[in-house]
């Protein structure tokens, strides 16, 4: 089915709650069994319809949420970028500071120093909706991402 | 006041099921219900708020193709219509009251940024934020 064909609407608002459990607990672990359960289908159609309904593989929405939240955390708070990888889901600190960085082209660090310096106009738009104009705008999967960089860095250095 | 916005409608996949929801789960009152042929003119309104009302709309014929129709069930049902916000004096009561009446949540109340705050949907997927109004100091 292409994105452009008519879904079920019924189907899509139980895709839709899928959606809101990862936006409200990015932080948690979200296998597709679990999204699909929540959603009430099977896994394999859960995968295809979400991705028809939403543009994006859940996986790669719910990386989105979690770097829009570290970039906030960044933003916002003193924590510790340790805290914040931890905070935001990530086992691992250095799979944290690689995704990021594949996503949004700076390192945790760097984008602490830039966002912390950049005084933005968005003081009158709720706090709340501000930050979803803070995400990050993921349309390849991270991996894909990474390798054509790689690629195009390979170019450069012949 | 007699002048400014008077009516801001939503879709919603079926009235009656909207009806129920803004009048028994969130304590609207009906302002017209009005009916001729399919077509059904329905809206309801905050009782604290008299010179407003809410429009809950099904899209279809005959004011709309059944193609038209189907996007915006679609649209509703993705929870990508724009965001409303609800204002209330006490968040986490509207939310206790609210959540024992079976309305589905999509955030608990949080407080930051000097207020507190809570998601809601309606059932057909439009999305509310519901903020408790700051004290203004008197």
């Amino acid at each position: 089915m292409s994105a452009s064909s008519p879904q079920d609407p019924q189907l899509l608002r139980r895709l839709l709650r899928a959606k809101d459990r990862m936006d409200v607990a990015s932080h948690e672990e979200w296998p597709v069994e679990r999204l699909a359960r929540v959603s009430r289908v099977s896994q394999a159609h859960f995968a295809r319809s979400f991705k028809d309904a939403f543009g994006v593989p859940p996986h790669r929405y719910l990386l989105t949420r979690r770097i829009e939240r570290a970039k906030a955390l960044l933003r916002d708070t003193d924590l510790s970028i340790t805290d914040i990888a931890f905070q935001t889901g990530w086992t691992s600190l250095g799979t944290f500071g690689r995704i990021f960085r594949d996503i949004t082209g700076s390192s945790p660090g760097q984008l602490r120093t830039l966002e912390k310096a950049a005084a933005h106009a968005l003081d009158r738009v709720p706090a709340c909706f501000l930050i979803a104009a803070h995400r990050p705008n993921l349309t390849s999967a991270v991996s894909e991402k990474r390798r054509r960089e790689s690629r195009g860095k390979n170019k450069t250095t012949k | 006041m007699s002048q400014g916005v008077g009516v801001v409608g939503l879709y919603v996949r079926d009235q009656d099921e909207a009806l129920r929801f803004y009048v028994d789960k969130l304590g609207f009152r009906v302002h017209t219900d009005s009916k001729n042929g399919d077509y059904r003119w329905l809206t309801v309104q905050h009782p604290e708020q008299p010179s407003f009302q809410l429009g809950l709309y099904t899209p279809g014929p005959p004011v709309l193709d059944a193609a038209t129709a189907q996007t915006l069930r679609e649209i509703v049902a993705k929870g990508a219509m724009p965001p409303l916000v609800l204002t209330v004096d006490d968040c986490r009561e509207a939310y206790k009251r609210m959540h024992k009446a079976g309305v589905e949540f999509t955030q608990e109340p949080v407080t930051r940024y000097g207020s507190t705050d809570a998601s809601f949907r309606d059932p057909s997927g439009n999305g509310w934020k519901m903020i408790e109004a700051r004290k203004v100091p008197s």
